[in-house]
């Protein structure tokens, strides 16, 4: 009997000994998260400046649909979104699972020198990628000594090119982090399967498509996941690497958000709406790429 | 036979063919990874007009850039925010999230599991959604330019609670069983059993959030409105925002701003694919 009560109170004090452990940053998240995204909701049914706001409903929701540069920046983040995140993570599955071949020599330095990129900081490779295509930057150089040009190009003053340099730019950054991934998920597969492919005569082709997607299948999720929600949230690009130009050809959602919220007189009510915009996106976009990779099982 | 030993011929052929052709590939592609950090590293040793030029040995120009990057800049304080903030941010992370990892995990029961999925969905509120009401409640905190300003909405992730709970996940219940009749208690467990079992995680954990912090930019950018406050990415970006670019001293900025997060990186790298691999299991 006595020792059954002390079995209980023991239980009840782990119990309240887990709650203490995990209370701090549960209750961070529930402030710096939760209660913020509640906030700017009710402030993006408001419109005004600083205390003056007035209830304005669903009009900045309209409004935002109305905004050619919100319009513009909606649709900048999906090319972003369509044309760099398939070649990546193509790419960084393909470099993975070379790197997975267990004959391969210098795989260390394969390794570290793809993962290289994901050690510089956001700004940092932007200003580089922005000095390689300044006007008189290192390609239009390289570009005018071989007799491909006479004067150098500005890549960064013409709507497609900059837009191909930032997706150029983004794909050297994020291959390697994401290959990391795979190459982790890879490691979870059983090397003797890849054997028994060779001996049966599988090409690498077929080992591929056959073996490693459909068992990296939870990896490939993942990471899709991540990189549509990192890309519907660029900033650091679009503000240092062409700073939104040509004429807003290459500005981000958040890029403008930021400017009507803290460079521009500042609009808070309307820059809530457009940022639940991004919340939305990210939150349907997630649900969709779930429902589609369990699907295929 | 004859046609026998042709075709093990052709087949060996056709390895070595894939093999150079695998070489080369991943030889290229970590070239063009190397190439734009070789680029930073050359233009910040040389004169700006070389480096427009399209000279790609390192110079000796190193000092004189870094005389000028000194007069245009307060680079001797950005760094030390920087060193100051991502450390005690990545510091105080660790503790509370490998806390609430190890939580959820040993002492779990409905009602924790709930929450846990409840805080994932934070993982999908983009930061510019909460971005203004923040601003807004630190500048009535008076949190604006200082360090708690800077790390309080970066200190707890449910990405890295997750990442502890799958490492917890593999620390075994016996272990914990036997040093509770040894009247271990239980905050000791965490700290003397399962914090030294665990040093792959903390080194991953350490690695991504040190390199958050020291690369955030979005959100200094936001609350360091004093010049004194503010960071290497913050710095850099000033940098360029003048008429003529000195190739030069900006780009030994970039070196000095990308520095410190790839040192972090060499050091835990081993420690750090272990931890991510523990972690991707689950």
């Amino acid at each position: 009997m006595n020792g059954r009560k002390k079995k209980i109170t023991l239980a009840k004090k782990h119990n309240l000994t887990g709650w203490a452990f995990l209370v701090p940053a549960t209750l961070l998240i529930v402030v710096m998260s939760f209660l913020p995204m509640i906030k700017a909701f009710v402030l993006s049914l408001k419109t005004g400046i600083g205390v003056t706001m007035k209830w304005a409903g669903f009009l900045n929701y309209i409004r935002m649909f109305k905004d050619t540069v919100f319009m513009q920046a909606l649709k900048n983040n999906f090319i972003y979104l369509i044309i760099q995140v398939p070649i990546m993570l193509i790419l960084a599955l393909i470099l993975a699972s070379m790197l997975n071949n267990k004959d391969l020599k210098f795989k260390g330095f394969f390794r570290t020198a793809i993962f290289l990129p994901c050690a510089t900081s956001l700004v940092s490779y932007a200003i580089i990628f922005r000095s390689l295509f300044a006007v008189d930057g290192l390609v239009n150089t390289i570009l005018i000594k071989f007799g491909f040009l006479h004067t150098g190009y500005n890549f960064l003053g013409h709507a497609t090119s900059a837009r191909i340099i930032i997706i150029i730019a983004l794909i050297w950054r994020w291959t390697g982090y994401n290959m990391v991934f795979y190459l982790s998920g890879l490691q979870n597969i059983d090397y003797s399967v890849y054997e028994a492919a060779k001996i049966d005569g599988a090409s690498p082709f077929q080992t591929f498509w056959k073996i490693t997607a459909p068992l990296l299948k939870p990896t490939i999720l993942l990471t899709t996941i991540m990189s549509t929600n990192g890309t519907l949230q660029l900033f650091d690009e679009s503000v240092n690497l062409t700073n939104g130009g040509p004429a807003n050809a290459t500005i981000t959602m958040s890029h403008y958000i930021y400017n009507t919220s803290f460079k521009y007189v500042p609009n808070f009510g309307y820059s809530a709406a457009m940022s639940y915009l991004i919340l939305i996106l990210v939150a349907v976009l997630a649900f969709v790429q779930m429902r589609v990779g369990d699907k295929r099982d | 036979m004859t046609n026998k030993k042709n075709n093990s011929v052709t087949l060996k052929m056709r390895k070595r063919v894939r093999s150079a052709g695998r070489y080369t590939f991943l030889s290229i592609i970590s070239l063009l990874s190397i190439f734009p950090l070789y680029y930073m590293a050359c233009a910040a040793t040389n004169m700006s007009v070389d480096v427009i030029r399209g000279k790609l040995i390192p110079g000796t120009y190193v000092i004189e850039n870094f005389k000028n990057l000194l007069a245009a800049q307060n680079v001797a304080s950005a760094m030390f925010n920087s060193f100051k903030y991502a450390t005690i941010c990545t510091l105080v992370s660790l503790v509370i999230c490998s806390l609430a990892g190890y939580g959820f995990e040993i002492y779990h029961d409905k009602a924790k599991d709930t929450i846990f999925s409840v805080l994932l969905l934070a993982m999908m509120v983009p930061f510019a959604a909460t971005m203004i009401p923040l601003f807004q409640m630190f500048s009535s905190a008076n949190l604006l330019n200082t360090t708690m300003g800077f790390i309080l909405p970066s200190i707890s992730t449910p990405f890295l609670i997750m990442m502890f709970r799958q490492s917890a996940r593999s620390f075994p219940h016996d272990l914990i069983e036997a040093a509770r009749i040894d009247g271990v208690t239980e905050v000791g467990i965490f700290f003397k059993m399962f914090f030294p079992t665990m040093k792959s995680t903390y080194a991953a954990a350490m690695t991504i959030t040190f390199m958050n912090a020291w690369n955030n930019y979005l959100w200094p950018k936001v609350i360091m409105m004093d010049d004194k406050s503010i960071t290497m990415p913050m710095l850099i970006a000033n940098l360029t925002s003048g008429y003529t670019t000195d190739y030069g001293s900006l780009m030994l900025g970039v070196f000095m701003c990308t520095i410190p997060t790839v040192i972090v990186f060499f050091v835990l790298q081993k420690s750090f694919a272990n931890g991510i691999t523990g972690a991707v299991k689950g």
